[in-house]
Order: C-alpha cells, then structure tokens, then sequence
C-alpha cells in the first residue's frame, strides 16, 4: 500500500464521508469533482449512517493472495439511507446466515497487512447489529 | 471548592469470539477444573485478525460519542493507554482520532505502564479539563494481549476496549477524588522484540497486585474521609476472577458492591481496559448519587484510583448504545484451539 494513496483515502475510508452535490443533491461515496448528474461543481460534505441493507453478496473462496488467510469469506454490498451503495466484506457472521435484506452495521477494523514491515491499513466492513 | 469535571461520554467495544478455559487445557495436557477454580474464569475474549488496539477504540469511542452528544472536533487531548499498540513507532491516537473526526487541531499521546496504561489516559483527560485547557479530552483504555502458549496467562489475556470523555458540560459521573501509587516492582515485562511478556509467578500477587492496589485504595479511602460502605459499587483491576474479589474483600466491600464491574470470568483479563472496562458497565445502572470506587493496577508497578459520583443526567444516556453487558454475552463466536492460535498469530508461515 502507498503511504501517500492510503493517507488521502482517509475521509471515506476512516468516516465514510461523501460529497452532496449543492446543486441537485445526487451523493458519491467515494467524493468526485464534478457531479455524474447534472455537472455541477460544489459539494458539501456528508456522513454515510453506520446502518444499511444488505442488496446483495458473494462468498469467495479464492481470493488474492493478501486475503488468502481469511478464506472463505462474504463481500456484500449494502444500500445506505443517503442512497449510496458500498462494498465491503462481512465479518462476524456465519457465512450459512447472510441473507439479502438483512441489515447490517459499518465496523472500524484492519483491512490490508503489508508484509511484516509495512503500514497497515484500515477501513470498514460490516457486520451484524448488536 | 472549583467548578466539577468528570466523565461525560463513555463506551465500550469487546470481540465477538471467545475461547474457553477448557479447550486451552486440553491442547496442553493441564486439568481445566482447576484452572477455572484458581483464576475464577470460564473463558476469554479474543480479537480476529482484523481488530486491533486502535479498532477497538475506534468502535468504543464511536459509543462514547454517541452518549456525549458533542461535536468531536471540540475533543483537544487524545491519549489511548495499551501495552499492545499496533505499531512499534506510530501512534495509535493519530488513527482514532481521524477516524472520530477529532483531528487536527488536538494533542495526542500512546501511553504504555502494563494495564494501568488506560486509567493513566483517563487520568491525564480529566487534569486537563480541570485545568481549563480544553472543553473535552479523551482517556481510551484498549488491549489485545497475548499470552506465551501453556503459560497461566494464556487462559487471561483478552481484548476489549473503554473510552471516556472528559468535560464540565453535562456530567454523566462527577471525578471526587484521585489517588496514584507506585514502586518499581519487577513483576512482569517484555523487553524490545520479544513476542510474549514474562512474569515473575507468584511474585505477581502478594508484593505486586496486591500491595499497590491495597496501597493506592487505602490512600484514596484517607482522602476522600470515606469507607467502603459510602460506595454503592467498586471495580479493580481484574487480572483473573479471583484477584479482584479477593483484594476487594480485604478492603472490607462486599460481593455486591463488586459483582457489577466484575467481568474477567466471562471476559478474562482485558490488560488496560480490566477496570476501565468494569466502570463503564457499572455506569451502565447507576443511579444518580451512587459513589463509585475504582482502582486499576498496571506491573512494574502502581495504581491509579477514582472515586465517581454519578450524576441526574447518567440515566438518560444509559441504553442509548449498546451496554457492556449486551457486547459480552450476545452473538459469541466460541473458537477451538487452532483458529484461537490463526487469529493470534501462534503459526509459523512463510509469507
Ligand atoms: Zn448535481
């Protein structure tokens, strides 16, 4: 991981913040320049909820060699009340018990281990509601 | 008499996975009766590969916040207090305070004594806000700690997480008294590089736990002009079930006073959040009034102790996020011995 990418990736990564457009109020997660919708330039910065449901998901059982360790494992992707959609894997469930619909809750955690010597990166991933 | 401070937002977060004392026994040939007997402990929690120090107090500051109410960048001091942050050189502080949305305008410090390091970040919190030079402060006490494989504290050593901020404004549990009390006591330690600390068995109780824990409360009781009776809960330092009814008991409070906070049998020993961790859910039902007692203890050695008054404003805030209690006992993963040594990093690998 680039120590430079990872540090700008922080807003979204870190405090799931998203850019609203001023103009027609389309939201992206992650931020863009320039809105997909109506090309308006001026954004104000929101926070994604830390609850969404879950749209639909995958078990993988042969992931990149960085994921190997945690195979098998469900990546899913949650629709959130801001109306944008993000991926993430789901941990702390039993993969038997992942259901489409189902909500789920946005966690802190490590995502990414670089080798013995390298920064670690961290992020989000849900899991279910306590 | 100066105007009070005390704690105004607290939270905890624990792992969902458990391993229990038994299935630790089993894999070295020890009899689990008697360890479940003599360190009071049924199992213990443990983190997966992706929760650290700093996810842990991400997710227990998150909890804080929500019964704070307050924006987070007024947060000045940051100090997590841990014998197992993440990097060697690279504070933890600066993590959870962007991931809180805290920075950049804030102080920050990784504070390490064993498992007082927490109550010593909670401590630092409060004389800051005492001394007018921030509105709030935040004390975190957070650890993911690891026992050498087959040595007694390999059935403890757990993880789990308390945050508390510190403020003037809507005081959850008012600070009445603080009382600090240390030696150098060579009881535990890991030097530089080695994986697994190293304790010095049974000096680790009597002349260790016991000492500066009896010598820290007895200070604090002269202090305060109290006695165990005034208080309607006390939490210790919880390093196994047994040490902190014991001390507990020796100071002359009772099972019920100490039952609430009492959470190493179903947690094991959380290093730096033990205590913190104990207060957090005894703050989950106190009523307004009742005095709390507390008194960590971290080797090397020495104690820091608090007495907490809760306040009419402690109620309200109870059962807004989830309670220690819930984030203990509910959705338990129970872990056999193999994927307890995968997640800890016990396997040799090529990488
Ligand atoms: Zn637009």
């Amino acid at each position: 991981m680039n120590p430079a990418r990872y540090a700008r990736e922080i807003p979204h990564r870190y405090r799931l913040e998203a850019a609203k457009c001023k103009k027609c109020g389309a939201v992206f997660f992650p931020h863009r320049l320039i809105c997909l919708k109506c090309g308006h330039r001026q954004f104000e910065t929101i926070k994604i909820s830390e609850h969404g449901k879950l749209e639909t998901f995958t078990v993988i059982h042969t992931p990149a060699s960085d994921f190997k360790d945690q195979s098998p494992f469900a990546l899913g992707i949650c629709k959130f009340p801001e109306g944008v959609r993000i991926t993430a894997q789901i941990v702390d469930i039993d993969l038997e018990k992942v259901r489409i619909g189902m909500k789920l809750q946005v966690e802190f955690r490590r995502i990414q281990t670089d080798g013995h010597a390298g920064i670690l990166s961290y992020g989000y991933k849900f899991v279910p509601v306590i | 008499m100066s105007k009070p401070v005390g704690i105004v937002g607290y939270g905890v977060h624990i792992p969902r996975y458990r391993i229990r004392v038994e299935e630790i026994a089993k894999v070295w040939g020890a009899d689990a009766p008697s360890y479940k007997r003599g360190l009071e402990l049924r199992e213990k929690s443990v983190p997966p590969p992706d929760c650290d120090t700093i996810t842990l107090s991400v997710e227990a500051t998150k909890r804080a916040l929500k019964r704070a109410q307050i924006d987070p960048a007024k947060i000045g001091a940051i100090y997590i207090g841990s014998e197992s942050h993440p990097y060697a050189v690279k504070p933890s502080g600066t993590t959870v305070a962007e991931a809180i949305g805290a920075t950049p305008d804030i102080h920050c410090a990784d504070l390490e004594f064993a498992c007082k390091a927490g109550s010593e970040g909670m401590y630092i919190a409060l004389s800051h806000v005492k001394a007018g030079e921030m509105e709030y402060a935040l004390g975190i006490a957070a650890d993911t700690s690891q026992g050498a494989p087959s040595d007694a504290l390999e059935y403890s050593a757990s993880a789990g997480a308390a945050a508390f901020i510190m403020g003037r404004k809507n005081i959850l549990a008012e600070i009445e008294y603080t009382h600090s009390f240390m030696t150098d006591t060579p009881d535990f330690w890991r030097r530089e590089h080695e994986f697994y600390p190293q304790h010095a068995g049974r000096y680790t109780g009597e002349p260790a736990y016991f000492k500066h824990t009896l010598g820290c409360a007895k200070a604090l009781l002269k202090k305060a002009g109290a006695e165990p009776g005034d208080f309607k809960y006390a939490v210790f330092h919880q390093p196994n079930g047994k040490f902190p009814m014991r001390v507990g008991k020796m100071l002359g409070f009772k099972t019920k006073q100490i039952e609430q906070g009492w959470l190493a049998p179903r947690l094991g020993n959380t290093y730096s959040g033990a205590s913190p961790m104990g207060l957090a859910a005894i703050l989950d039902v106190a009523k307004p009034g009742d005095r709390i007692f507390m008194v960590s203890y971290g080797s090397g050695a020495g104690s820091d102790g608090f007495i907490w008054k809760a306040t009419d404003k402690l109620p309200a805030v109870q059962k807004v996020t989830t309670q220690t209690y819930a984030l203990l006992d509910e959705k338990k993963f129970y872990l056999d011995y193999g994927t307890y040594a995968k997640f800890r990093r016990k396997i040799l690998k090529n990488y």
